[in-house]
């Protein structure tokens, strides 16, 4: 094990995977001698080559467009979108494109792309940089929606990313890259995704989170804890494919849950694990579910983030109320 | 920018042009252009009596489509078609009845057979171009033989993926063609509503892009320029744009009604302009063919797409489960259960 940030795990995980095959590159902006905005990528163009890892001019559509590309050609490439809400910009090459080849193609080509994003706020970024818009890209068959928010996790699941035949979006927590450490395992190390993750053990209820939502339901957590309420915390890491089985378990146990994401409330993917709680678990529900969301309004300027980003208090009030229903 | 041309619409040949094919390359050729019309034909037919569903012809375009494939080797090379390349697909392996059956509804019977290098088709315009390049650029990568044609219009060339393909295939010296065939027509929107460009081939030079523009319709100007923009790709000079100016003579599908839009006029102009019987009177004046030998090779091509129909007619809708399978590699346990509950009727 050796401690790392969350941005030092993906850039060794990326290293590790190049090493390991010589078919894996990564393409995006900036990446090269900068190493990416984030420094994901610092140092291995060096060590590797402007062929392996590749500064791509400023478009969006035709970093992914050509993803599939290099990825039908034999080789396994690496996107980066430098944030989230650029992803946008690649909209009509992920969703309708890379995601359904497989489909198309009834098996014959498989794009095994993964595309990095760093998404979420509270880092006073400019417009469209924060936007937490994974749920547009959960209702697309054929693609994976991954969001981890350890560095091991980080590791494993972005490990299992590249492996995979399929494609997979990776979102990352970009408040976290350098504020979030852990013990990462130093081997060959990969979690298989749609199994969600026991972060905290709690008794009362059980608060579903993923990506930087994880480390505000840990210390809502905390807080319930000194008024006498057992919170569990349970990391989701991948929406798609989606742990079913683990969400019956996990509420049938406590039988309360709340949501808490960062994106806008309405159509947020709250509202697939909620539809999910009640197929599976519903006569074990001793209360209704809540969801702690962003409100329906576009990610606002910095000076009132703090008013839009679900926090501490609002995760807490949430969960007072569902514990004292009867 | 100067228009390429070689086989004037009398057949003959301008200027001190040599012969770009040998006779029996055109031969060849002209019955792979008359093949692709008896597939239009019938292909239409087909679907006014409820045997297949939309369908795009060729129909004009084949000097085109034709010519331009000519410069491919199939073995090596592949295709990034849009949807109105047709007999380019059959030079490169596919079969009539595998093109059709993805126009009838089944994907499955239309998978395109492993070996054969090309990609299926797609149905958003332009979205093709940056696989097209992404696919040259690996090969290049990996030391692969290969270039890449791909195919794209006078109406696909106002997306946004037009432009940055060509940027980024210029950028990485992809070994890419871009063969845009300026046919007159997005469905109904004429080409001058398309860009106020004089050319769309003059678009390339903005992206350090090489470019051409030929007559369409002429077979062996086409055929010059394809094969000079892949032998450029193959020796890694990087892309090329290629204008082919022709005309869709037919309707943009068999959903379409061109009589609401198009100018009879200007049609009838370019019907005198027909890529096919200019090739059969350039035969013709080296006494390379005869009627008669017209007539075997429509019986030949006459045979083969009754032979196809045939097989066609046993293919019906692909199997329940192929809606499940090739979703992703692995099926989720969701998916699973929705497969179950569909195909079974059994309750979860």
């Amino acid at each position: 094990m050796t401690t790392m940030t969350m941005i030092e795990a993906i850039r060794s995980t990326i290293r590790q995977e190049i090493l390991r095959d010589e078919k894996v590159m990564v393409l995006g902006q900036d990446i090269g001698k900068l190493g990416g905005v984030f420094r994901a990528t610092e140092g291995l163009q060096a060590e590797f080559g402007e062929d392996r890892i590749v500064d791509m001019p400023l478009a969006e559509a035709s970093i992914v467009g050509s993803a599939v590309g290099l990825s039908l050609s034999g080789l396994n490439p690496i996107a980066e979108i430098q944030f989230l809400g650029f992803a946008q910009q690649a909209y009509h090459q992920i969703v309708p494109q890379l995601a359904r080849f497989r489909f198309r193609s009834q098996g014959r080509y498989s794009t095994g792309v993964t595309i990095r994003a760093p998404f979420g706020g509270g880092v006073r970024a400019p417009e469209l940089h924060s936007d937490a818009i994974e749920s547009q890209f959960t209702s697309v068959p054929g693609l994976q929606v991954v969001l981890p928010s350890t560095p091991a996790d980080a590791k494993g699941l972005l490990t299992t990313a590249i492996r995979s035949e399929d494609p997979v979006l990776f979102c990352e927590p970009l408040k976290g890259y350098r504020l979030v450490k852990g013990d990462v395992p130093d081997d060959d190390y990969s979690i298989p995704f749609g199994e969600l993750r026991i972060a905290r053990e709690g008794t009362d209820v059980t608060l579903f989170a993923w990506s930087a939502a994880v480390q505000l339901a840990e210390k809502a957590a905390e807080s319930l804890a000194s008024e006498g309420i057992s919170a569990q915390v349970v990391d989701l890491r991948t929406l798609v494919p989606l742990d079913v089985d683990g969400i019956r378990e996990v509420v049938s146990a406590t039988g309360r849950a709340v949501v808490i994401h960062e994106a806008p409330l309405t159509s947020g993917y709250g509202a697939e694990v909620v539809s999910t709680i009640q197929e599976e678990a519903f006569y074990s529900l001793e209360a209704p579910v809540a969801r702690v969301a962003a409100p329906d309004v576009p990610y606002p300027n910095i000076g009132i983030e703090e008013v839009f980003i679900p926090n501490v208090d609002r995760v807490v009030s949430a969960v007072r109320e569902v514990v004292s229903a009867e | 920018m100067l228009r390429r041309e070689i086989l004037r619409p009398d057949g003959s040949i301008s200027g001190d042009s040599g012969p770009v094919l040998s006779i029996q390359e055109t031969l060849d050729a002209l019955e792979r252009m008359l093949l692709s019309k008896r597939i239009d034909e019938r292909a239409f037919s087909l679907q006014r009596q409820g045997r297949m569903g939309t369908y795009s012809a060729v129909r004009g375009q084949e000097a085109s489509v034709v010519g331009s494939s000519l410069a491919l080797d199939p073995s090596v090379d592949w295709i990034v078609p849009q949807y109105r390349e047709l007999p380019a697909l059959l030079r490169h392996g596919l079969s009539i009845e595998g093109f059709l059956s993805y126009w009838k509804g089944n994907s499955e019977a239309a998978r395109i057979p492993d070996g054969v290098k090309v990609l299926p088709p797609q149905i958003g315009l332009a979205a093709q171009l940056p696989h097209a390049v992404g696919l040259a650029w690996g090969l290049q990568l990996q030391g692969d033989p290969g270039a890449v044609m791909t195919f794209i219009g006078d109406g696909g060339s106002s997306e946004g993926d037009f432009h940055e393909s060509l940027n980024l295939a210029g950028v990485m010296k992809a070994p890419v063609v871009f063969l845009l065939q300026n046919n007159g027509w997005a469905i109904s929107t004429p080409r001058s509503k398309q860009s106020a460009a004089d050319t769309f081939a003059s678009r390339g030079e903005g992206y350090g892009v090489p470019s051409i523009l030929v007559d369409g319709n002429d077979l062996f100007a086409v055929s010059a320029a394809a094969r000079e923009a892949v032998g450029r790709a193959k020796s890694g000079e990087g892309p090329t744009l290629i204008e082919s100016q022709t005309y869709r003579l037919g309707a943009h599908n068999t959903a379409d009604d061109p009589s609401k839009y198009v100018d009879s006029g200007e049609k009838l102009q370019w019907e005198e302009l027909d890529p096919i019987p200019r090739v059969i009177s350039y035969l013709r004046a080296r006494d390379a063919i005869t009627d008669a030998e017209i007539d075997d090779i429509e019986a030949r091509n006459e045979a083969e797409v009754a032979r196809a129909v045939d097989v066609l007619d046993t293919i019906g809708p692909a199997s329940a489960e192929t809606l499940f399978d090739h979703v992703s590699s692995t099926m989720s346990i969701r998916l699973r259960r929705q497969r179950d509950q569909i195909l079974k009727g059994a309750s979860r």
